[in-house]
């Protein structure tokens, strides 16, 4: 076990299990026809389902269900054809039904599971307990009037899917990494934007701590933390702090806590006694959810390709190493514009670019790779100008800085600089002439043995066709000329 | 009279222009107008010119030849579905102001159908209570005088408005919703036909929720015939509502003359319950034989699991309400009591906005749904459901219908059964079963007790049968030939 707290009584262990609420992308609520567009006017989009008028009713959305479908897909899970919802009942002025419609007891999915891989490059599966569908409440602001508080409903019913982890975590880096891949695994699926800033993805940590071998202790859940970075540091002081109770000879109560990013703690947010009673109950309004394993089977055929697939053929396509290949599909958009640059190309000399130059130009001007200034087209444009010999790699440099500031096309940047590749054996022998002439004394120098000298020949004849001249002609016509 | 028609006549003679819609309509307006105080049977009476306005344009579709199934009916709508731009009340003082900007999909149905609106009928609070004494807007008054009595006596619940105004004539028909016996209790006790549908087969949106695995949108009417055309206007597939039915709607209407002959009629045993009044079981044992002389075939059958039929009914109900009522919250619609915390605008809105009996059954609901106690609560009276449901199930494997009284007792008066909750739940004994199965039942009056009350006999059918229910108690009804008319009515003494 890598990570241990090291306490008076010995080393301790965390144990750490995610629930994760993800919104699901779609164009309206779980149970109503009002959309689903964030930032919108407040109560601009609430139906009278949504506020729970008199005999209203839920309907379910099928691109919901399709959206949980396809993500219990990617997460290599069992799919339940038969699931129910039920309500679980609380008072809140967020949540106009004075319930919560959720699946508590035969959710839409079932166990699956994650790899995630750590920064010393091992893999780790964490299991997947179950994804259930349920509705979002509404939203209190507390900073419009004095004294009152204000309700907007927009994102009232808005459905999310909770993705539950088994209690299979042991560092908070294991998180963190559980994290991203689900992150990643979602926002591939097009299921859900993965925006922890905007709410649209929400983590509760549960967190315990033992002895090796011990039997589970009592696990403290902290609710809503809405970073990676945070997620980590909550387990790392939530453990810490649990360690000091036991071996104070306290006993860790079962509560829900909230973490402070600011003062770096956890704090009791409801003990055990305050903890509300859901009293949950199938819905009477919705039958149970029965699905078709044949639009399941269709849902899956058109599954977008998965990270990890995508991963293993960019290295058999591309014949680049395991890690180049995840670096470029962390991102879906990485991967799409990598793939641009290297299909029919050199596989490895595209990751350089992309992973290389072009984040690096991309870092500098501050853009993303959807905003990128250079087009995949166009740097794949630019490899083929090394392929054919039009330029060498270090004009390259020059034609790819050149594109990042005017975004022009690397043809025309060639042309209007004169940077084609001085081909022309003529002028290269006459350059070499010159070398040469002007270093006669490094010429008996190598021609007496000192042969590392070549490299320098090299240079004073790229300097002197100003770096344009291909640079195994110049090898070719310097060795023959040298070795006379 | 107007106003002593059914809806089958009156269709009848505005079709013929013996009389115009406006006649009609102004028949039942006036009608309210005079006895609505003693009767207490409309919470809300729609603005004159409106109620004419509609009968004006079912007039002008009988011109035009284009009139529809209830094209000019004056009826009653119970305050419990939701009237675009009307207030509705639920009978509780928490939505006594409340004007939904919505139409039920019953209520509309009715309306695409030509009916004619009067107003919304009172009812027991959300629809709980089996007296109509629970209304925050006042009881309703039985229009039925025991002979020689002049005690007021309950019309029966939760639908009371709606059964005392059909009977009174202050509407020609009535909406009701049924629960756990909500249409066909107050039926037999106001001597008018009640039938709750198959669960399903009317849309629940947009009518205000009381328990919702059991709410059942139906017609109270005053032959077997109005109750088939009605429904039929009524009834139909709602995207709306997750649970009704896509079945076709059958032509209700034609199912109320057709022969019984060869029927099979069950008696279930379970339903001789121990100190049945004897009035009660003679006037079964009667029914028994009309229906043999029409030529059906009786049979002895058994629901064994009837006996425990209200206290899981009890449970269940009680369950569902404790959640459905949550949302009245005082924060977006209904009545709001201010408090200084958001915990204090619940409890001061909700305890005065909810009277007794609703406040009781939210704490029932609540308590059987909790932790510790919903195994041996809630899960249990689910369990119990499923097998009752198989009990009529199997006896319909057997017979077509099964025939049992409506009530344990004739309308009782205002005062009686109060004390104790217990006995005002077992007015629903008989009606409790068929709502637990979802299967139709349909109420229908067959005679007076010794002391001039009306009895109702009850039609249990089929899942989605509700014709051959309709065609049963046709030949009930013509066999009992029930024309009485209560001592208030719109045709006494005018």
């Amino acid at each position: 076990m890598s990570y241990v707290i090291e306490g008076k009584t010995g080393s301790w262990e965390i144990v750490v299990g995610l629930e994760v609420h993800a919104q699901v992308v779609s164009k309206s609520k779980l149970f109503s026809g009002a959309s689903t567009t964030f930032g919108a006017e407040p109560n601009s989009q609430v139906s009278l389902v949504d506020a729970a008028f008199p005999g209203m009713l839920p309907v379910i959305n099928r691109e919901c269900v399709a959206q949980a479908v396809r993500t219990g897909l990617g997460l290599n899970a069992r799919i339940n054809l038969e699931s129910r919802f039920d309500r679980k009942n609380y008072f809140y002025a967020d949540l106009p039904q004075g319930y919560q419609i959720s699946q508590f007891a035969h959710p839409i999915v079932g166990e699956g599971t994650i790899e995630i891989e750590l920064s010393s490059g091992e893999t780790r599966k964490i299991g997947i307990t179950r994804l259930h569908m349920e509705q979002d409440a509404g939203k209190l602001i507390h900073d419009q009037d004095p004294t009152k508080s204000m309700v907007d409903l927009n994102r009232a019913g808005v459905a999310l899917m909770e993705i539950v982890s088994e209690p299979d975590i042991r560092e908070p880096e294991e998180a963190g990494a559980y994290l991203r891949k689900l992150r990643q695994i979602l926002r591939y699926l097009g299921t859900c934007d993965g925006n922890m800033e905007e709410g649209s993805m929400r983590a509760d940590v549960n967190v315990s701590v033992r002895k090796a071998g011990e039997p589970f202790r009592t696990r403290c859940e902290i609710k809503n933390v809405n970073s990676i970075r945070f997620v980590m540091q909550a387990i790392e002081v939530e453990a810490a702090r649990q360690v000091e109770i036991w071996e104070n000879g306290g006993e860790v109560d079962q509560e829900t806590r909230l973490f402070d990013a600011a003062r770096g703690e956890t704090r009791t947010m409801r003990s055990k006694e305050d903890a509300h009673d859901y009293r949950y109950f199938p819905d009477p309004d919705l039958l149970p959810l029965v699905i078709e394993q044949d639009w399941v089977d269709a849902l899956k055929a058109a599954l977008p390709e998965l990270p990890d697939a995508k991963r293993a053929r960019f290295q058999s396509d591309y014949g680049i190493p395991f890690y180049d290949a995840g670096v470029l599909v962390a991102e879906q958009s990485v991967a799409d514009f990598y793939e641009t640059v290297a299909k029919g190309r050199d596989g490895k000399l595209a990751v350089s670019w992309v992973t290389g130059d072009l984040f690096a130009a991309l870092n500098r001007t501050g853009k993303t790779i959807e905003t990128s200034p250079v087009s995949a087209e166009a740097l794949g444009q630019m490899l083929d100008l090394i392929a054919d010999g039009t330029i060498n790699g270090k004009i390259a440099k020059e034609v790819f800085e050149d594109m990042v500031e005017t975004g022009e096309s690397p043809d025309a940047i060639v042309e209007k600089k004169g940077l084609r590749q001085v081909t022309d054996t003529g002028v290269i022998d006459a350059a070499i002439d010159a070398v040469m002439a002007k270093n006669a004394d490094k010429v008996a120098e190598y021609r007496s043995g000192k042969d590392k000298l070549f490299g320098f020949f090299v240079g004073q004849v790229m300097k002197e066709t100003k770096g344009k001249a291909n640079p195994a002609l110049v090898n070719d016509a310097l060795k023959s000329k040298l070795d006379a | 009279m107007l106003t002593g028609l059914t809806l089958t006549e009156a269709r009848a003679g505005l079709a013929a222009r013996k009389f115009s819609a406006r006649e009609l309509a102004q028949a039942h307006l006036d009608a309210i107008g005079r006895l609505n105080t003693q009767l207490n049977a409309y919470i809300t009476v729609l603005p004159e010119q409106d109620v004419l306005a509609a009968a004006d344009a079912a007039d002008a579709r009988y011109a035009s030849g284009a009139a529809r199934l209830m094209d000019g009916l004056p009826v009653g709508v119970k305050d419990l579905f939701c009237t675009k731009g009307v207030k509705t009340t639920a009978a509780s003082k928490m939505l006594a102001n409340f004007v939904p900007p919505y139409e039920s999909s019953v209520t509309a149905r009715l309306l695409e159908a030509g009916s004619v609106f009067l107003g919304k009928t009172n009812l027991d609070e959300f629809a709980m209570g089996s007296a109509n004494i629970t209304s925050a807007f006042g009881s309703v008054l039985n229009p039925w005088k025991r002979q020689g009595d002049d005690a007021a006596l309950v019309p029966g619940g939760s639908s009371g408005g709606s059964a005392a105004a059909v009977a009174a004539g202050l509407a020609l028909a009535a909406t009701g919703t049924d629960t756990g016996g909500s249409i066909r209790q107050p039926a037999a006790f106001c001597g008018i036909v009640g039938l709750k549908p198959t669960y399903g087969r009317c849309s629940r949106w947009g009518t205000i929720a009381f328990a919702s695995s059991l709410d059942q949108a139906g017609p109270m009417t005053r032959s077997v015939a109005d109750a088939g055309l009605m429904l039929e206007a009524m009834a139909g597939f709602d995207e709306k509502d997750s649970t009704s039915s896509n079945r076709p709607v059958p032509e209700f209407s034609k199912a109320a003359g057709k022969s019984v002959k060869g029927l099979r009629v069950g008696i279930p045993a379970e339903y001789r319950a121990p100190g049945m009044p004897e009035e009660i079981a003679k006037m079964w044992e009667q029914g028994i034989a009309w229906l043999r002389e029409a030529g059906c075939e009786v049979v002895d059958v058994s629901l064994p699991h009837t006996k425990y039929g209200l206290a899981t009914y009890y449970i269940i109900a009680p369950a569902e309400c404790s959640s459905n009522l949550a949302r009245y919250d005082g924060i977006r619609f209904g009545e709001r009591q201010d408090a200084s915390t958001l915990d204090g605008i619940y409890e001061r809105t909700r305890a005065e906005g909810f009277g007794p009996e609703v406040r009781n059954r939210i704490l029932m609901g609540t308590y059987v749904l909790s932790a510790g106690y919903y195994d041996a609560y809630y899960l249990k009276a689910q369990k119990v459901r499923t097998l009752i449901k198989r009990d009529f199930v199997q006896a319909f494997e057997q017979v077509d219908v099964l025939l049992t009284p409506t009530a344990p007792s004739a309308a009782f008066a205002q005062g009686e059964n109060m004390d104790d909750p217990v006995q005002m739940y077992l007015n629903d004994i008989f009606t409790v079963p068929a709502s637990m199965a979802g299967v139709p039942a349909m109420s229908v009056p067959v005679g007076l007790d010794s002391r001039g009350l009306p009895l109702g006999l009850q039609i249990i059918g089929r899942h989605f049968d509700e014709e051959t229910v309709l065609s049963v108690g046709g030949a009930l009804e013509a066999a009992a030939g029930f024309a009485h008319k209560p001592a208030l009515h719109a045709e006494a003494g005018v």
